[in-house]
């Protein structure tokens, strides 16, 4: 061994232990923003020593990929808002899964084409072009034929990659609002078990060694329907929890095809991110008190559409003038924002209003719904966003305690969160989710732009509560109105 | 080629890892992490640098083409993405306004 591949092999343990120190670092507020950095450079650093690697071919084709791929995604990283940030993640994870698949797909066609029965030129092998072959093999995995462990994790890995790619797609598109429908038909369970059951059998006949042609081309074709049929039924509620899991997936991917081609560095990021990625879902999945499974073979909006829950009592509307008069003179006051506000582009208006309030001396807090927003702690990046400082920011097990104690709640554009059938009504479809104990606070003010119902399709039971006042409008508007309302107050 | 089992014990020392980090998390921070750790996963940029590297035949060539792009879609994106976030993470220490 020269000492390049030492040195390439240095290159990813520091990228490997970059990684896990950036991700560490990504845990804790205070230091997130230098994680990404360190993160950054590990993968830098990974990337370049890749380039020097001895026995690469094709520097040219890497190179343009590797400079229109950057181009695009950091075109689009930048210029997207914040408010459609979860589907960006969706297709970058995508991105990344349907790279595995790819290299899995590399790895068989090659191996099929290895391990044919060598062919030499019967010209006399010259002995030093033989022991350059063979110090190549002993250098790169990747020229061998693929030994019986590796072709199993490989097949598994493009298989988890390639569901992961045509899944984050269809999430991708589903979050766009470019698939509005959910895609249900009868039967359709059974369909996608058929379909996974067959992309497995053809991943079967792959890893015991029958690798032709067609065989590589079904298994494909079988795991990316999979990956499209499995998310299609998935409503827009459940989308947070889907794209954690695939992000879980292509980590899983990542690593598996790491170990195809013995790169140390892809198999510990794709584990750590594996890992991290599962324990992530589940902990989403727990604070909709819904099971991972259920997110995935439930039918969560069938059963809201069927049964409509009577709810006795009638909205009872407010001015915005007297909204403000109430929370000028609270002691307490308690802001639960939702996805209707980012969509709104309320959080200025409203952090705004809240200074003004913070001035007066009234003590505002934030109340963060686990999953507000598209995905978990999407809220807080959004109230950050329009510079609300963290430390005002509550999350629900902290704030619903003094819930009770707290004057005025005013609710902008969340819904399902705060409704309380979901602790009452056992038949509702939310029933058992951990909710905002908002109901519990003397007085209730909330925003909504009409007497719908909340993304879920669930009636809230909230809005016809004796101390709740609606206050109807646009969440920008109406945040505007409060804000000059209470400017109105001191003058 | 890593030996079996020593890639086994990577492979369960990293998912430990993994899990170790994640289980402290506060909830504000599951947004951006999960966008952290989709950029980590950029990393199969480099699998698809060596899958490319080593392609012989068109097909695999192109494939391998796909990959990179992707690949590289992948580890830039997650990273602008990441970055814009935890740029917006800031203490109300120093922020006027804020002091009541």
């Amino acid at each position: 061994m020269s000492w390049l591949p030492i040195l390439v092999k240095g290159c990813y343990f520091l990228a490997a232990l970059l990684f896990i120190l950036g991700l560490k670092r990504m845990s804790s507020p205070r230091t997130a923003r230098g994680g990404i950095v360190w993160a950054g450079l590990g993968m830098l650093l990974a990337v370049l020593a890749t380039f020097a690697l001895p026995d690469m071919q094709h520097r040219g084709l890497i190179l343009a990929a590797v400079l229109i791929g950057v181009a695009a995604a950091w075109w689009s990283g930048r210029r997207v808002a914040m408010t459609a940030m979860p589907q960006m993640v969706a297709l970058y994870n995508g991105m990344g899964g349907g790279a595995a698949a790819a290299i899995g797909a590399v790895e068989l066609v090659a191996h099929v084409r290895r391990a044919l029965p060598a062919i030499p030129d019967t010209a006399p092998l010259r002995p030093e072009s033989w022991a350059l072959d063979a110090l190549h093999q002993a250098q790169s995995p990747a020229l061998a034929p693929l030994s019986a462990v590796a072709l199993v994790l490989g097949v598994l890995g493009a298989l988890i990659g390639a569901v992961s790619f045509s899944g984050s797609l269809i999430a991708f598109a589903k979050l766009q609002g470019w698939l509005d429908k959910r895609f249900v038909f009868p039967g359709q369970r059974i369909v996608n078990l058929l379909v996974l059951l067959l992309a497995l059998l053809h991943g079967a006949m792959l890893a015991s060694g029958d690798l032709t042609m067609p065989v590589i081309l079904a298994f494909f074709v079988f795991a990316l329907l999979f990956g499209l049929l499995m998310t299609l039924p998935i409503g827009g509620a459940d989308m947070p929890v889907v794209i954690s899991l695939y992000n879980a997936f292509t980590g899983l991917a990542v690593a598996f095809e790491g170990y195809v081609l013995g790169n140390e560095a892809m198999i510990i990021a794709g584990m750590v991110v594996g890992a991290a990625g599962t324990l992530l879902t589940q902990l989403m999945a727990k604070a909709m008190n819904r099971s991972i499974g259920n997110v995935l073979f439930g039918s969560f909006g069938a059963a809201a559409g069927g049964a409509a829950q009577e709810i006795a009592g009638s909205q009872k509307p407010i001015e915005a003038a007297d909204a403000a008069v109430m929370m000028a003179y609270a002691e307490r006051v308690a802001i639960v924002p939702g996805y209707g506000m980012a969509v709104a582009q309320a959080q200025h208006k409203v952090w705004e209003f809240a200074k003004l309030l913070i001035e007066r001396g009234v003590k505002v807090k934030f109340a963060i719904h686990p999953v507000a927003g598209r995905m978990p702690g999407h809220m807080n990046v959004l109230l950050a966003e329009a510079g609300v400082p963290y430390d005002l920011i509550e999350d629900m097990d902290d704030i619903n305690p003094e819930f009770p104690n707290t004057d005025v709640v005013l609710v902008i554009g969340a819904n399902d969160v705060v409704n309380p059938v979901a602790k009452t009504d056992p038949s509702s479809p939310i029933y058992g989710m951990p909710i905002l104990d908002v109901a519990a606070a003397k007085h209730v003010i909330v925003i909504k732009r009409g007497k719908g119902t909340g993304f879920a399709g669930i009636e809230n039971a909230l809005f016809y509560a004796d101390n709740t006042r609606m206050l109807y409008g646009d969440g920008q508007a109406a945040a505007g109105q409060l804000v000059s309302e209470l400017k109105a107050l001191d003058t | 080629m890593i030996d079996g089992f020593l890639a086994l014990y990577i492979f369960m020392l990293a998912a430990f890892t993994g899990h170790e980090i994640i289980a402290r998390v506060p909830v504000i921070l599951h947004t951006p992490l999960m966008s952290g750790s989709n950029f980590v996963h950029g990393i199969v940029l480099v699998g698809a640098m060596i899958a490319l590297g080593h392609a012989t035949t068109p097909f695999e060539t192109g494939l391998g083409f796909l990959a990179v792009l992707l690949g590289a879609g992948n580890a830039a994106g997650g990273y602008v993405v990441t970055e814009r976030m935890l740029e917006m993470f800031k203490p109300s220490a120093g922020k006027p306004g804020d002091k009541a």
